[in-house]
């Protein structure tokens, strides 16, 4: 598979162009502001969309080392953490959106809405520990912490990603389909790390190829 | 001789801001919205300034509308967001979706059976079950479940009056309401997302009330598919879901029948789904709503407003347990 060299033939090209693509979702709900197509509720639409791309970030976050290990696209590490920090980009929208959109820095509401709904707690548990993640994500953190407190504190994102699917599943009025295929990728993702799954390489291509 | 009576809680129509003056506003919001956005330093200056361009029609905190008895100024939510965002499951699950699929709803006559503990039971059609009623205008509230709440003018007559010509007899002490079940004209129900078809109940009391009322127009138009056509209920102190669409049987029951929702969540939805701020949901405040148009959240009133005409129904019930 020639792949690798692909990427790494044009590794110039390439962040540049995925970070331009990961930025027009933003890009798209500034123009239907600005166009006045965000509907009837468009606070519910704007928290809504940001909250979409958030869980598709994570999976492209997640995914990466699967594509690495079953396709061995190793240089596709350059991305992963763009893709990270994307992730914590659209929760920053979605979180911010809820409190200033939604709540209006109403914070006895925000604080009720935190402890008795599960869904919000879940979902906020969520969005804080990708602080730290977020913060750590420079090759300068690396350094500071040591390279395995710096992969322990970032394998935080297993965790979160399991409060992603609660906060998705709980929010759900009923289970759609587009909600269940969500689930669905996101729990796949997450059985894959455990090591007895992981071993089942079973779409493993030669390592010479 | 016409006796209008009319409830110290319902809207009077000067107490209303017709439909132009609300889209200008509207507008005015939206460019000024527009405008500020691009000076992105003052963000939040611009959200306040949002509220504050709609504060004399959106009183939010406890100071300017204090308890259900002061009667808010109310705004009708435009034709265009009452007809585009509809919880309608029976045409799919996104709230744009009924709008999508149920255009040409009902493209088949209709009829209405009525049945169980009457005196006149029968399968009566459209024209029967409406002929002998004179149309009348409510302006209500709607307060979904969801928290997001509408103002909207129907058009329809008093369910009182279809009840007292079918003359229930005395063991009927409940109403139910059936929905079409039809998967070719409501694509929504060839998947199993509720035990089809949707069903509500009221109590015989409920449904004599003065405001529980059968719709069948809003803004002075005929229904559309997406709003329940061609006739629905509307029983403004309740969640919106209790307000069933599209209505084809009505059943006189001794038993409280099972309810669509209640089946589906026990825990979330009871059979009585009063508008209570006190109650609250697994996945939603009820404390406060965001009426649709508007930028900060309302608080939610105790039966939507309409505790006045409502609450003796309720004097001797739980309403934390019958919720």
């Amino acid at each position: 598979m020639h792949l690798n060299k692909l990427i790494d033939n044009n590794n110039y090209f390439l962040k540049p162009t995925v970070f331009i693509l990961s930025c027009l979702p933003i890009f798209y709900l500034v123009c239907l502001f600005y166009f006045d197509q965000l509907g009837s509720n468009p606070i519910e639409k704007i928290i809504r969309y940001n909250g979409l791309w958030t869980y598709r970030f994570l999976i492209l976050t997640l995914s990466i080392s699967v594509l690495k290990e079953q396709f061995n696209l190793f240089h596709l590490f350059y991305l992963r953490r763009m893709f990270g920090l994307f992730t914590f980009f659209y929760s920053f929208l979605h979180f911010l959106s809820y409190i200033v959109l939604d709540q209006y820095f109403d914070w006895q509401e925000i604080w009720l809405d935190i402890k008795d709904h599960p869904f919000i707690t879940s979902g906020f548990l969520a969005f804080l520990l990708l602080i730290p993640l977020a913060l750590t994500s420079n090759t300068k953190a690396i350094h500071l912490l040591g390279a395995l407190t710096w992969s322990r504190l970032h394998k935080l994102i297993y965790f979160i990603s399991l409060c992603a699917i609660l906060h998705y599943f709980w929010m759900a009025k009923l289970l759609d389909s587009p909600t269940f295929i969500y689930l669905l990728i996101l729990s796949c993702l997450l059985l894959y790390r455990i090591p007895l799954i992981r071993k089942l390489r079973w779409l493993r291509t030669s390592p010479n190829a | 001789m016409i006796i209008k009576t009319i409830n110290k809680s319902s809207n009077k129509e000067n107490e209303v801001t017709p439909e132009h003056i609300y889209h200008q506003r509207r507008k005015f919001m939206k460019s000024t919205a527009a405008g500020l956005a691009a000076t992105t330093a003052a963000s939040s200056v611009l959200l306040a300034g949002c509220g504050d361009a709609n504060s004399n029609n959106s009183p939010g905190s406890d100071k300017v509308y204090p308890d259900a008895s002061t009667k808010p100024q109310e705004t009708l939510t435009p034709f265009e967001d009452i007809t585009q965002y509809n919880n309608f499951y029976e045409f799919g699950l996104d709230k744009a979706d009924p709008a999508k699929y149920a255009s040409n709803f009902p493209s088949k006559p209709w009829s209405v059976a009525i049945e169980g503990e009457v005196d006149n039971p029968g399968v009566f059609t459209l024209e029967d079950i409406l002929r002998p009623h004179s149309s009348e205008e409510r302006i209500y509230r709607l307060r979904c479940v969801e928290a997001w709440s509408m103002v909207i003018p129907w058009n329809g007559f008093p369910l009182s009056d279809l009840i007292k010509r079918a003359s229930p007899n005395s063991k009927a002490r409940y109403v139910e309401f059936l929905t079409l079940y039809d998967t070719e004209q409501m694509p929504g129900q060839r998947r199993p997302h509720l035990d089809w078809p949707y069903r509500e109940a009221l109590t015989i009391e409920e449904a004599m009330n003065p405001l529980s009322f059968i719709a069948t127009g809003l803004y002075g138009k005929n229904l559309l598919g997406q709003n329940g056509a061609p006739l629905r209920l509307v029983v403004p102190w309740k969640y919106g879901f209790k307000s069933i669409k599209s209505i084809v049987k009505i059943r006189f029951t001794r038993k409280q029948p099972r309810t669509s929702w209640s089946d589906q969540a026990p825990a979330e939805y009871g059979f009585y789904a009063n508008v209570n701020p006190k109650v609250n949901h697994p996945r939603w405040s009820q404390r406060k709503e965001r009426r649709l148009g508007e930028f900060r959240k309302r608080n939610t009133l105790m039966f939507n407003g309409y505790a006045e005409e409502v609450s003796y129904l309720y004097t001797n019930l739980d309403l934390t347990k019958f919720f």
